[in-house]
């Protein structure tokens, strides 16, 4: 591989008149935590909806490890390594926590249904294996004592944690965060900016974060994009960023958001 | 046999399953009054029908799609045996296969339509799966027998080697019924304890969640249409053979509810459930037949049955599985070592129901 790791040329989506996102780059190389910040309704979440295809942009590229993922199916691209969390948390309501773990490794366990049934050779050590690794995650997540419990009973700051973990099990080179610290306090926040950090160490990963929480983000991100209506209004590294006369511009109009977010 | 053992703690419901279905022929010989052959025909008829409810358990109550017509699966898998019996004079345990398969290639096509309609949309379409196979049989008559049937179908047998075993009383095709009952439901607990099972429960509780982990909705969606389908049609091949004749009333949109009923008394997401239902409910329409009041009042069973489904719904969300649930839960929450949570939910019934 030789570009960087995700790469996003001229990206537009519009949903009827409403232009959400407007012909936007970005990049996110090997080993960076990026971070895509702007006021609510900026297009954040539905680049995140481009990349990992639920939507189908309307023009623009995406590539990630040189390969263009633009027609992928949205199943697929898990596959080819990005995995993704959601806004409102997307889990298995009646599963465990450790079978949501289990069911995030869904690509990495062989599968078919005549090999299921018959649980021919190997079926109980693919079984076996995931497992581990699914306890293993639950031990870095802190989320052991929560195994068997019904992750519809979890709160939500848990469940958001359970969420992680399922993107984590897929081993992927790309995490997609949406809104990570959604109902967490600010020492909560910390702790989850200390967890990103630790998580791309142990698992070589590159993370792209969307947030509307600026100290969150300025306090984690190697590089930063701020969106607004649609389009790219800053970029660099998250110091230069906060200084930037566009940005605090876009977001003078809600400052105490911004610190309640916080 | 290695290739169908089940996981540790599952043992214990098949071996009381397997004794049951030893000493049951015996305990029906003793008793006096009843007639144990007759008996006998019910107990493998529900095992028939508990066949198709097992199937239809892994469609509606894990992976959440659900269907109103799988009498028609049922009806394909009764035609294709009796049509190769006696037109083509294939041996029985081939027709029931290719019938079995004949019915899952089916069921993949009406799974296709699935992808893209969900809920009262998929009932609908369904539905009207199940009303048009008897119709097609009708109109067909030239080769179907039409609206009389097909009737004097041969002796289920099962060439051993040198031997060849004829099932010839209503015992002998007791435990025929039984074996292959057997089969099917450890190979549904497979299914649904492991991989593809998790992936089935994943698009029933949430159609995004199973996307992003890399589930593929199409393969997964047609694999429990198909798989069911392969449930009803082996069950519909078994029945032709057990009633020697078949026509197309036999098939009506009643007996698509009556599956229905039975995973849902049982419990949506419970394999033992689909069987209790199923048992429970071929013995109830029996007993029904025998009231009085059934000479003036011949659709009584359609009524109580449709006050199973209402008083169930309203009272037991979770069926019969989900009361013995409530009443083994303290013992089966104990800790224990290397079982899954999914064998838990699968076996007491825990599945939510139909989205």
């Amino acid at each position: 591989m030789t570009g960087p790791l995700l790469e996003i040329r001229g990206l537009t989506m519009s949903f009827g008149g409403l232009v959400a996102v407007d012909g936007l780059d970005l990049t996110v190389n090997v080993g960076e935590i990026v971070g895509l910040i702007g006021p609510n309704g900026a297009g954040k979440t539905t680049v995140f909806n481009c990349v990992s295809r639920f939507y189908e942009p309307d023009a623009g590229t995406i590539r990630f490890k040189d390969r263009d993922i633009t027609r992928a199916r949205s199943h697929e691209i898990i596959r080819f390594g990005i995995a993704r969390s959601f806004q409102n948390v997307e889990l298995c309501r009646s599963m465990t926590t450790l079978e949501n773990l289990l069911v995030g490794q869904h690509v990495v366990i062989r599968g078919g249904v005549i090999r299921d049934g018959l649980r021919l050779r190997g079926v109980a050590a693919d079984e076996a294996r995931a497992t581990a690794r699914a306890d293993e995650m639950l031990d870095f997540l802190g989320l052991t004592g929560d195994r068997d419990r019904v992750v519809s009973t979890l709160p939500f700051r848990l469940q958001k944690l359970v969420e992680l973990g399922r993107a984590l099990v897929s081993q992927p080179a790309l995490l997609l965060l949406d809104e990570p610290t959604a109902g967490a306090d600010h020492r909560e926040s910390q702790g989850l900016a200390d967890l990103i950090r630790r998580m791309r160490e142990r698992f070589d990963l590159s993370v792209l974060v969307v947030e509307h929480d600026m100290s969150f983000v300025m306090g984690l991100c190697d590089r930063v994009y701020v969106l607004d209506f649609g389009r790219r209004i800053a970029t660099g590294a998250p110091a230069d960023v906060r200084r930037d006369p566009v940005v605090i511009e876009a977001y003078l109009g809600e400052p105490e958001r911004e610190v309640s977010d916080a | 046999m290695r290739s169908l053992r089940t996981r540790g703690r599952a043992t214990a419901p098949y071996g009381l399953g397997l004794a049951a279905v030893l000493v049951i022929p015996a305990v029906l010989g003793v008793i006096p009054g009843v007639a144990p052959g007759y008996v006998l025909y019910l107990v493998s008829l529900a095992l028939i029908y508990a066949i198709v409810a097992i199937g239809l358990g892994i469609l509606i109550g894990h992976t959440g799609q659900i269907s109103l017509g799988h009498a028609g699966f049922f009806a394909i898998g009764a035609y294709a045996s009796a049509l190769l019996t006696l037109r083509l004079g294939l041996p029985f345990v081939v027709a029931v296969l290719v019938a079995g398969s004949v019915s899952a290639a089916i069921g993949f096509l009406l799974g296709l339509p699935a992808l893209r309609l969900s809920g009262p949309y998929l009932a609908v379409a369904t539905l009207g799966f199940g009303l048009a196979i008897p119709q097609l049989v009708v109109w067909q008559g030239s080769w179907t027998g039409g609206s009389s049937g097909l009737h004097g179908l041969p002796l289920a047998s099962l060439p051993l080697g040198a031997f060849t075993i004829v099932f010839r009383t209503d015992q002998d095709y007791y435990y025929l019924a039984a074996a292959v009952l057997i089969v099917l439901t450890i190979f549904a607990r497979n299914v649904v304890t492991s991989h593809t099972g998790r992936a089935f429960v994943a698009i029933r509780d949430s159609e995004i969640a199973a996307r992003a982990v890399g589930v593929d909705l199409v393969r997964y969606k047609t694999t429990a249409f198909a798989l069911s389908a392969l449930y009803a049609g082996i069950a519909g091949a078994l029945y032709a053979h057990l009633l020697h004749g078949i026509s197309p009333e036999d098939f009506t949109v009643l007996l698509s509810v009556d599956f229905l009923t039975m995973i849902v008394l049982g419990g949506l997401g419970s394999v033992g459930g689909a069987l209790s239902g199923a048992l429970l409910l071929t013995f109830l329409q029996n007993a029904l037949t025998r009231l009085p009041v059934v000479h003036d009042f011949k659709n009584l069973y359609i009524v109580v049955l449709g006050v199973i489904l209402i008083l169930t719904i309203a009272f037991l969300p979770h069926g019969l599985a989900g009361v013995a649930r409530s009443v083994w839960l303290p013992w089966a929450a104990r800790p224990r070592d290397g079982a899954s949570r999914l064998d838990q939910i699968v076996e007491l019934g825990e599945g939510s129901g139909v989205r």
